[in-house]
This record gives C-alpha cells, sequence and structure tokens, in this order.
C-alpha cells in the first residue's frame, strides 16, 4: 500500500504530456455565456472549449460562478427560479442551451457528481440499478451493476453488503457510489462539481485515482476548491474569478484557460498567478 | 484580579430582589396558563367517560336507533357509526389524491407566484366556517337530489382538502433537493423523479396529515346537518342515502327528553372523543418517524 504522498507524485506523473489543442477533438464548445440569477450576474461572457478524454478543472474563488458555469453544461440550472442564460454551448456541434433541446436528454449523456454525497436513500445495488431501469438499460443489469461498482473502485468493500443501505456508506463510499451511479448509464461526460470538498485525503485521493483510470473512457469537468488537486488531475484548468462593477455589482469571469502545467507554472494574467501562488483567495 | 470588587455583588439590592419576585410570578403564571390548557383536555376526557362509559356496550355498536321508540326498545347507534365510517372514508378517499396532486404541483412544478397564491387560497379554504361549505353543497347537490351521504362526504372532502395539501406540501419542502438532483442528474424525467423518489420519502408526513385531518373531519356536524341527517330506520351502508353520523346522532340525542338518549350521547361523545384521541396519537407517533427517516437522508 503506497502512503498517500507516494501516490500523489505517481498520479501527477502519470499525466502525458498534451497534444496541441487543435489536434484535441472538442466536445463543448461553449461561447459568450452569460448567466444570471434574477437580477444578480453570476458569470460574464465566458467562452471556452473543453476537450474529450481529458480532465478539465474549473478553480477559483468563492463566488466566481464555477458551479454556475458547469450546472450550465447539463441544463441543471433550468431548475433554479430565475435563472437565465445567454450564449452558445456547443456540445459536439449543437447547441444545447436552445430552448427547443430536452435538458432531461442532455442530462442522459452528461452525468453529474454533486459536492455532497447523494446517494438515493435504497440500497447499495438500487442506488446503481434504478438509473439503470429507468433509462431502460435492463439487460444483463447485475453485470453492469458489478462493472459500474468496480469502476468506481466500490465493488471489493460492498460486494457482500449489496442489500444494504447506500446511507449507511461512510462519505467517501458514498461519493464513490454515486459516481457508479454515474457511469453505469453510460454518459459521455461527467461533471463533477466539488466532488472530494466533504471528504477525507485518503477518499479523496481513490477519487482521483479514479477520474485518472476513467478518463479514457469518459471526459471529467470537475470544478475545485483545491489548487492541489487541480495540479494533480487535470490536463487542462481554468481559472476563474471576480470583477466588480459599479454600485457594488459583481459577477464571475473566465480569467484565463490552458494547460494544466501552464496555469501553474507559467500563467499569463497576474490574477492567475496571485492565485495560484495563493497571494488571494 | 484582586482589585475587583467582589462584595458588590452580594450587596443586598432592592432592584435584584424585585427583580426575582417578578421572575418567579411570571414563571408560576406560565406554568398555571399551561397547565390550565393541559387540565382542560383532561377535564373533558374524564366528564365524558364518567358519564359515557357506563352506556358503552355492544349494543351501543350493534343495534341501530329506533325512531320514537317506546321505552325499553334495545337500541344502539349502530346507523351512526356505520353512517360516520362510509362518509369519512368517501371523503378521505376524494380529499386525499385531490389534496396530494395539488400539494404535488405546487412544491415541485408551479412557478413561485402560483405557489404563494394556491398556498393562500388553501389557507381561506381552511377558515371557511364549515356551516358556509354544508350551506354550499346544499346548494349544489342536495337541492335537487335530496340528501346523501355522498353529499355530505364531498362537504366533508372539500373541509379536508386544505389540510391534506397544507401538511403535504410541507413534508415535500423537507425532501432535500440533492436528492432530486441526484435523480434528474442521471436524466431521469422530472415526473419520474418525483413518483419514485421524493414521494416515497413522504409517506409518513402524508399519512400524519391524513389522519390528523379524519380525526378533525370525523367530529364535524354543521355540513352534516343540511346534507345528511334524515335519519332511516335500520343500518345502512349505501352513500347514496341520507346517513346517520355519530357527531349528528350525539346532537340529537342531547334534545331529547330521555335520560336513556343522554346517556347514549355521553357514550357516543366518548368513542368519538377515544377515536380523536388515538388518530392524533397515531398521526404523532408517524411524524416523528417519518422525519427521522428525512434526517437520515437529508444530512
Amino acid at each position: 500500500m503506497p502512503s498517500t504522498i507516494e501516490a500523489a507524485v505517481r498520479v501527477q506523473t502519470k499525466r502525458q504530456p498534451l497534444p496541441p489543442r487543435e489536434r484535441l477533438e472538442q466536445i463543448f464548445d461553449v461561447r459568450g455565456l452569460t448567466a444570471t440569477y434574477g437580477s444578480k450576474p453570476a458569470l460574464k461572457d465566458v467562452s471556452m472549449e473543453v476537450y474529450k478524454n481529458l480532465v478539465t478543472a474549473i478553480i477559483g474563488p468563492s463566488g466566481c460562478g464555477k458551479s454556475t458555469y458547469i450546472r450550465c453544461l447539463n441544463r441543471m440550472n433550468d431548475l433554479v427560479p430565475g435563472f437565465r442564460q445567454e450564449g452558445t454551448i456547443r456540445y459536439h456541434g449543437q447547441d444545447i442551451a436552445a430552448k427547443d433541446v430536452d435538458p432531461v436528454a442532455v442530462r442522459r449523456t452528461i452525468g453529474m457528481v454533486f459536492q455532497r454525497p447523494n446517494p438515493f436513500p435504497k440500497s447499495i445495488y438500487d442506488n446503481v440499478a434504478w438509473g439503470l431501469k429507468v433509462l431502460g438499460m435492463k439487460d444483463d443489469l447485475d453485470d453492469r451493476v458489478e462493472r459500474a461498482l468496480t469502476q468506481a473502485a466500490l465493488w471489493d468493500e460492498v460486494k457482500d453488503r449489496l442489500k444494504a443501505s447506500g446511507l449507511s456508506l461512510s462519505g467517501g463510499q458514498q461519493q464513490r457510489l454515486c459516481i457508479a451511479r454515474a457511469i453505469a448509464v453510460q454518459p459521455d461526460v461527467i461533471l463533477m462539481d466539488e466532488p472530494a470538498s466533504a471528504l477525507d485525503p485518503i477518499a479523496t485521493q481513490a477519487i482521483e485515482q479514479l477520474m485518472h483510470e476513467l478518463k479514457s473512457e469518459y471526459s471529467f469537468v470537475i470544478v475545485t476548491h483545491n489548487m492541489q488537486q487541480a495540479a494533480r488531475v487535470a490536463d487542462m484548468t481554468a481559472f476563474f474569478s471576480i470583477s466588480r462593477g459599479g454600485e457594488g455589482e459583481r459577477w464571475g469571469e473566465l480569467i484565463e484557460y490552458d494547460s494544466t502545467e501552464r496555469i501553474f507554472t507559467a500563467p499569463s494574467d497576474q490574477r492567475t498567478e496571485d492565485y495560484v501562488t495563493g497571494r488571494f483567495g | 484580579m484582586s482589585s475587583v470588587d467582589l462584595s458588590a455583588l452580594q450587596r443586598p439590592n432592592d432592584r435584584l430582589r424585585r427583580r426575582r419576585v417578578v421572575n418567579r410570578s411570571m414563571e408560576l403564571l406560565a406554568w398555571l396558563t399551561a397547565a390550565i390548557a393541559v387540565a382542560f383536555l383532561g377535564v373533558i376526557v374524564w366528564s365524558v367517560a364518567r358519564r359515557g362509559a357506563g352506556a358503552v356496550d355492544l349494543d351501543l355498536f350493534t343495534k341501530p336507533q329506533v325512531p320514537y321508540a317506546p321505552a325499553g326498545v334495545e337500541q344502539g347507534l349502530a346507523n351512526a357509526f356505520a353512517g360516520s365510517l362510509v362518509i369519512v372514508g368517501i371523503a378521505a378517499a376524494m380529499a386525499l389524491p385531490f389534496g396530494i396532486l395539488v400539494a404535488i404541483y405546487v412544491n415541485e412544478f408551479a412557478p413561485r407566484a402560483i405557489r404563494s397564491g394556491v398556498s393562500l387560497v388553501l389557507d381561506v379554504l381552511n377558515g371557511i366556517p364549515a356551516i358556509v361549505v354544508g350551506f354550499f353543497v346544499y346548494g349544489l347537490i342536495v337541492v335537487g337530489h335530496g340528501q346523501s351521504g355522498l353529499a355530505a362526504s364531498f362537504a366533508l372532502a372539500v373541509l379536508m382538502l386544505p389540510l391534506v395539501a397544507r401538511s403535504t406540501i410541507e413534508v415535500l419542502a423537507l425532501v432535500p433537493a440533492s436528492l432530486r438532483e441526484a435523480s434528474l442528474g442521471l436524466g431521469v424525467p422530472r415526473w419520474r423523479t418525483t413518483l419514485a423518489i421524493v414521494l416515497p420519502q413522504t409517506v409518513g408526513g402524508i399519512v400524519t396529515g391524513t389522519t390528523l385531518a379524519v380525526a378533525r373531519i370525523a367530529g364535524e356536524t354543521a355540513p352534516l346537518l343540511v346534507t345528511s341527517s334524515l335519519v332511516t330506520n335500520g343500518t345502512s351502508w349505501n352513500p347514496l342515502h341520507a346517513l346517520q353520523t355519530v357527531p349528528v346522532a350525539i346532537f340529537e340525542l342531547t334534545e331529547s327528553y330521555e335520560p336513556a338518549d343522554h346517556a347514549r350521547a355521553w357514550a357516543a361523545a366518548l368513542v368519538l372523543l377515544l377515536f380523536v384521541l388515538f388518530t392524533s396519537f397515531a398521526a404523532r407517533w408517524a411524524a416523528t418517524r417519518s422525519r427521522r427517516k428525512l434526517a437520515r437522508t437529508g444530512r
């Protein structure tokens, strides 16, 4: 069993050098995304592309609109009363921000893992199997559940008590169960909104490891508070920050988006440098 | 440290003494009012039990009333109990699905403006005097179709609806948003999420609200007087006929000159009271249980 630090180093060195950006395949192409809650602007004019089979991290101080941004990517904000957005979000070329797009279909291919583990009050097995059943993936149910739990590195810990409640697991196990639930339905992209912020370092490491192992099959977009985490797991990193206007107005903005390497070693914007070196935020 | 004059703390002080006296007496007053509130229930239960217990026997539940019976004819209130069961049962069957659907719409689907509007309407509906609801149903159904158990059920259902809807809205609001998000994030449609994930969490709360509502309307008398009070011979279970009910029977028996009738009124009152007490306690128990369950999932 390697120590956490060794494992972190191993994880870090596992990162392949990125090919030039134009050779990467885009999954999201976000243009001019502006989001408001009621009359309060949350995000202004964000444009960035997200690439396939990479881990893309969104970092930035509290209130910079990171969560708002990733919740736009699968229309999760539709559920918030008073939410409005402008701009286009092209997903494999199709604008999923358009009014005539079915948000349920969007979320079907773009899954999400939330900040706090939120397993269903069902058994461990049913937590994974329920989504499969509802979405009509009923063949080989047992196999699919086992595969998802294995991919989420939880199978060995729960295989003898699949009938136990999902809520009986520890926080870290619950979050891995939520990841298993998300990957079981075979989405194309998995959005993670600070998935490790409520977890201890061991559980955090397990989840980071898992992203590494799964990114050949899925693409990840992860919001994180934790810069070390971004540095460890992400191929690309976007730095968001808060901008202020007159009359106390404040909104989130994309400051810089580049390979994680560059964001952490040679950022081109002073604000990014201040943030990653810990002078701000 | 030593420079603090501690003796000041112990010096006799008129203001302090007065404050203590006022505090003590206010505490006593608060205790007394609480005790009186509890005593009311105690006195009611005690006096009803003392006068009614003697007349609670098997005949009360098995033999119907006999109108204009000569003295010595054995009679009970079976027709009233049957009528109450039928009428309250049908009322609950009408109000329960309706109230739950209203609550689901209001809490899960309605825009914020409609949400508060409907809540206000439910409160107003809850405040409408029962006799007004009875009279409304009288004009709507009884005129033209005559009195019937169904008309009475409808009136009681109108009274029950806001109670069921409000209590269901309250438990739906307790279901954590993260649970809805978990399901929606999988690409599960909203109706399915509501049905399979949200509603099962609220069963305990809905049971509680319904039980309390049943307890409340089981003793309702005013709307029944105008919708279902004509007594027929024998025990009937047919809601298309006018049915006798427990509260109306109590009302009528108290107006009788026969002491035996008064005794039966007390007995019926005792049975009704025990039913309400029992359902309220059951509702309390269900509520605590479901809240504990929700707390576990909410975290």
